[in-house]
């Protein structure tokens, strides 16, 4: 089955956000109470009732200003930390490529929130109960809501009124994206660049982005943090064999505050 | 729009001025961004840099108000760029199809001679004179009666030459003084969107509020269309002048009578001194003396009688002006539009008010005038699907209901898609769309309620023999039973035969019409719209032409899709498509032909008025002008052709509330014939000196009841807001986020501060002037509520139109 991905032109992108909503209506997530904080943007974050959110930003200013639009919601890795990181499994690869997850599963941990190098995923209780449960964008491939098995696009792709959303397999998404690209660089944005082809081992939701993604607020070179891939790779496989479960609670805690120090994130 | 969304695609350069596409009107955008795609400029005008700024190759900021002298001074460069090099330009177009080479009366003087004013000015009546038999804006009449003309352009009282001289003053300095543009951003912009002109190549302007709601908003357009008629972008793919609708009906409404001195298919509404119908029909018609002008208008007797007829069917008889006194009359004189409305109704002169799918507690100007005026009502019947602030006004903060006599009914009405029936976009595409839905509880269609009510005051009315006008009501057309089907209204609308061999038969075009009384029409515009199935079988509704959905573009590809619904007049998709092509028929863009004369007939879309090309005997283009020319000049010509109110070329002057003390331009402060109704409410730049707007945001809806009432719309934008620059707001110690109040005569809202970068502070020949702009969705109804901008904005009005100036007013701010 061939790769798919949504790919998201930011030079297209007018900010109506009528992304942000249809993905709500679809996907049944409660309006969030809110307050204008001096922005366009709202909700402030993204949590478990907004999968997505659109983003605005100023730059320059005078002659030179432009107001930048950015999509932030889940970029569903090839090479996804959460899933490296999920304990139960409830977090998995979708054939299609996409990161979705089975929520019953979900213990309600939190690691897939701390080793996200986007910091998407979002619990909706505190996780000392245990009794807390992640959500996130799926691209529409939620049980019982799954629009791509019934072969319509996610939600978001299908609202968009101006093309800055399509849908498609990866490989004529990136040959789009990469000439969409050199147009814009002829146009004279020498830093245009195709995000998502090579991070994290390739995202399946690409941007076009006239600048830099710094630029745009999207994290340059995002890496899976070693604790992870010590996690899926060495701890996790041991761990059935092995290791107690309290002892990897407990190491794991131990590589979460770590973590935490060094990525200085804090609670949200 | 003079030509339709999807030509946008055909664009070379696009002028987005007055407008934000990218925030009220985002799925259509998408025609935009297509055009881009292709290679297409983007040019935005605004005073804030805005989501349609954000995606511009160019954009530009002007002051509130000062469209006229940014567009004049574009006017400007393009006259001395045609005389520097005209064969940059179109001439066959600007001295065969415009009255760039008619002679003015030699009496005339404007603007340059007269200080801003236009000879004929009667001070104390604050008017222009504009008979037709004393006007000084008329033309020079030949021996026929045909307007003389000088093709060579060069004759000192020609258009052209008059028109040269009146922009002259509109210099790139002078544009930025009045406006604040920044020299070079302007002279960008006037550069580029003149080379649009070019042989080829098109131009198209996208406008809204922005632009008509000035108290010079009728002349702003006026501009706009000189420049489009000198780049010979009227009438062409891709060019025109695209009026965006801010609802998805606003235009088939409009063409339906919504405006008050109009009725169906814009004939002139009756008014009281026309004492028979023939008297009405002299007023209504335009005359031409020309043999090669068609005059379209002359057929107004056709349209009424069947209008008319349609209106009262047998009781409309030859002798008794086929009921044209059944039909309500206006005053001359009198102003029935909005503000004025309002203004009689806290008089008391307005007893009863039915307010469908209109919020004007929020959406007026004045607000808290038009709230005091809903409490000297008797009744007040509200139609709309939530509560609205206009319905609970009686309640509202700070309202004793205690004091207010009103008696309130609160209809429910159903949602676009809880019904069927037939919205004209912007492109006057009549497309007809399905009930797909049903409605909650007692809620009722528009035409249901109507209906009902209809019968119900038909009944009343049969009761009583002795009421007022009873026959005109007992006599009315109006058998759609209990349920009124949508699908004959719109029959009923187009129109069918009442005689002969096709008697009850839909009469394919308004050119069947007749003035004996033998057929009827709701709406000539719409002849054509709903056949005989016959006429149209395989449309998805057979005879029902704006149900199809037929994709074929043939034969140029050029976007018109003509088998796509239905569109007014006769299904042409561009209006004015005789300036498409020269004298002989050929097109002037051959890549983009709409019409093209071959084998002699004509291919493409419906041609205007038919015939044959002007070089074998055919007419001119411009047909529902009774010269058959487009106007740059627009003088008195006769009937309906009577000028506009505020002189024959657009001039600029200040909006009602100006920042400046006096008109950069001329001795003339303000548009000297606006109708002012609180002269003591005017706000003036020693206590209120920062200029403020208003708009909406792509979030909510207009006065908000459909788009507060929905959580996830007001999660994106939960606040009243306020935009200003970063130097504004350090002036005023006022932060991000902050609440502030902004205050003038007329009252003090509040709203959360956003300090943006896309705001700022207008640099005029030295001047600095704060500008401000504000969302007027908010009120105290709904899940959201807020403070209203249009508590802010003022009770006058455009000359022309009474339109509110509600884009430009003066106000302070300051930290709550």
């Amino acid at each position: 089955m061939a790769e798919k991905a949504i790919m998201y032109d930011a030079t297209k992108c007018t900010a109506c956000r009528g992304c942000q909503v249809a993905c709500k209506q679809w996907n049944e997530l409660e309006g969030e109470t809110t307050t204008n904080w001096g922005s366009y943007e709202n909700p402030k974050d993204l949590s478990t009732q907004t999968w997505l959110k659109m983003e605005f930003r100023e730059v320059g200013n005078n002659g030179d200003l432009r107001w930048l639009f950015t999509r932030r919601s889940c970029m569903h890795c090839t090479d996804a930390a959460c899933v490296k990181v999920c304990p139960t499994g409830a977090l998995f690869y979708h054939p299609l490529g996409f990161v979705s997850y089975d929520k019953g599963k979900c213990s309600g941990c939190g690691y897939c929130k701390e080793f996200c190098p986007y910091n998407v995923p979002r619990l909706n209780t505190n996780r000392g109960s245990g009794l807390g449960r992640m959500d996130k964008c799926t691209a529409c491939t939620s049980f019982g809501l799954d629009r791509i098995d019934n072969g319509y696009t996610p939600a978001c792709v299908k609202t968009c009124p101006t093309g800055a959303l399509i849908y498609g397999d990866r490989s004529d998404l990136l040959a789009k994206g990469q000439a969409r690209v050199q147009q814009i660089i002829a146009q004279g944005y020498k830093n245009a660049y195709l995000y998502g082809d090579k991070e994290v081992g390739g995202t399946h939701v690409l941007y076009v982005l006239e600048d830099s993604p710094s630029v745009y607020g999207v994290v340059e070179n995002p890496k899976v943090p070693g604790a992870a891939i010590a996690w899926q790779d060495v701890i996790k496989p041991l761990g059935y064999v092995a290791v107690g479960l309290v002892g990897i609670g407990l190491l794991l805690n131990v590589m979460v505050a770590r973590a935490r120090m060094i990525n200085g994130k804090g609670e949200k | 729009m003079t030509n339709h969304w999807n030509d946008i695609q055909n664009s070379d350069y696009i002028l987005v001025i007055a407008g934000n596409p990218a925030e009220n009107h985002p799925a259509a955008y998408g025609h935009i961004t297509a055009a881009v795609d292709k290679g297409a400029k983007l040019i935005v005008v605004d005073p804030r840099f805005t989501r349609s700024a954000a995606k511009a190759h160019i954009y530009c900021p002007i002051r509130s108000g000062t469209d006229v002298a940014f567009i004049g001074g574009i006017v400007k460069y393009i006259i001395s760029d045609i005389e520097a090099n005209p064969g940059n330009y179109n001439m066959t177009y600007i001295t065969e199809y415009t009255n760039a080479s008619y002679l003015v009366n030699p009496n005339y003087k404007g603007a340059p001679d007269l200080d801003g004013l236009f000879s004929g000015y009667n001070a104390e009546k604050r008017s222009y004179d504009r008979s037709a038999a004393t006007s000084s804006w008329t033309y020079q009449l030949d021996e026929n009666g045909v307007p003389k003309r000088d093709k060579t352009l060069q004759d000192p009282n020609c258009v052209f030459q008059i028109l040269k001289e009146h922009y002259a003053r509109y210099t790139p300095e002078m544009v930025n003084t009045v406006s604040g543009a920044p020299k070079e951003k302007f002279l960008e912009v006037a550069k580029t969107f003149a080379e649009s002109g070019a042989a080829g190549k098109s131009g198209t302007l996208m406008y809204a509020m922005g632009a008509t709601q000035h108290t010079n908003g009728s002349q702003i357009i006026r501009t706009y269309a000189i420049m489009q008629l000198l780049l010979a972008n009227i009438g062409v793919a891709g060019g025109g002048i695209q009026a965006m609708r801010g609802e998805s009906n606003v235009q088939g409404s409009t063409d339906m009578a919504l405006l008050s001195h109009l009725l169906p298919g814009y004939l002139l509404v009756p008014q009281h001194n026309d004492e028979t119908l023939q008297k009405y029909i002299d007023r209504a018609t335009p005359k031409s003396s020309d043999p090669l002008s068609l005059n379209w208008w002359k057929n107004t007797d056709k349209y009424m009688v069947s209008l008319l007829k349609a209106w009262w069917g047998d009781a409309a008889t030859k002798d008794n002006d086929f009921g044209f006194h059944y039909s309500p009359k206006v005053h001359a004189g009198t102003n029935y539009t909005h503000i004025a409305l309002f203004e009689a109704m806290e008089k008391g002169d307005i007893k009863g008010l039915m307010c469908w799918g209109q919020n004007p507690a929020v959406g007026s100007p004045n607000a808290n005038q038009t709230r005091n005026a809903l409490a000297n009502l008797d009744w007040l019947v509200c139609v709309d699907l939530w509560e609205t602030e206009t319905s609970i006004f009686w309640k509202r903060p700070g309202a004793d209901p205690t004091g207010i006599n009103t008696e309130v009914f609160l209809l429910p009405a159903v949602g676009s898609f809880e019904k069927e029936g037939s919205v004209t976009n912007s492109g006057r595409w009549m497309q007809w769309r399905y009930k797909c839905a049903d409605s909650p509880g007692d809620a009722k269609a528009d035409l249901d309620i109507m209906n009902e009510l209809m019968a119900k005051i038909r009944d009343l009315y049969l009761k009583d023999g002795a009421a007022p006008n009873r026959d005109a009501i007992v006599n009315l057309t109006w058998y759609y039973g209990t349920h009124a089907d949508p699908r004959q209204v719109a029959k009923e609308v187009n129109g069918y035969y009442l005689t002969g061999d096709k008697q009850g038969k839909q009469v394919i075009s308004f050119a069947s019409l007749m003035n004996d009384g033998s057929t009827a029409s709701g709406n000539w515009l719409y002849c054509g719209s709903y056949v005989e199935p016959a006429d149209e079988p395989t449309a998805p509704i057979p005879g029902n032409r704006a149900s199809r959905r037929n994709l074929d573009d043939s034969p140029y590809n050029i976007q018109l899709y003509s088998k796509w619904a239905w569109c007014w007049p006769v299904n042409r998709r561009i209006i004015y498509n005789r300036a498409s092509v020269d004298l002989n028929g050929e097109p002037f863009d051959k890549e983009h032909p709409v019409i093209w004369w071959k084998n002699a007939a004509w291919t493409g879309d419906v041609p205007d008025g038919g015939g044959k090309p002007m070089a074998e005997g055919g007419h001119l283009p411009f047909i529902m002008r009774s010269t058959g020319l487009a106007q740059l000049f627009g003088g008195v010509v006769g009937p309906r052709e009577t000028s506009l109110a505020d002189g024959p070329l657009p001039e600029h002057y200040e909006p009602w509330e100006s920042p400046l003390a006096a008109n950069p331009m001329s001795g003339t402060m303000n548009d000297p014939v606006i109708k002012i109704w609180r002269p003591l409410e005017q706000s003036l730049p020693d206590k209120y000196p920062i200029a403020a707007t208003t708009y909406r945001v792509v979030e909510h809806w207009q006065a908000g009841q459909m788009t507060r009432n929905l959580p996830w719309l007001v999660e994106a934008m939960p606040n009243m807001f306020v935009e200003l620059s970063e130097e504004l707001a350090a002036e005023k110690g006022i932060a991000n986020a902050d609440e502030v109040i902004i205050e003038n005569k007329r009252g003090s809202i509040k709203a959360v501060a956003l300090v943006t970068k896309r705001f700022k502070p207008f640099q005029m020949n030295g001047k600095t002037v704060h500008q401000i702009g504000m969302t007027w969705h908010w009120g105290y109804a709904g899940l959201s509520t807020g403070d209203s901008a249009n508590i802010l904005t003022p009770s006058v009005g455009d000359p022309n139109t009474t339109i509110p100036e509600y884009k430009a007013f003066l106000c302070n701010i300051r930290k709550a």
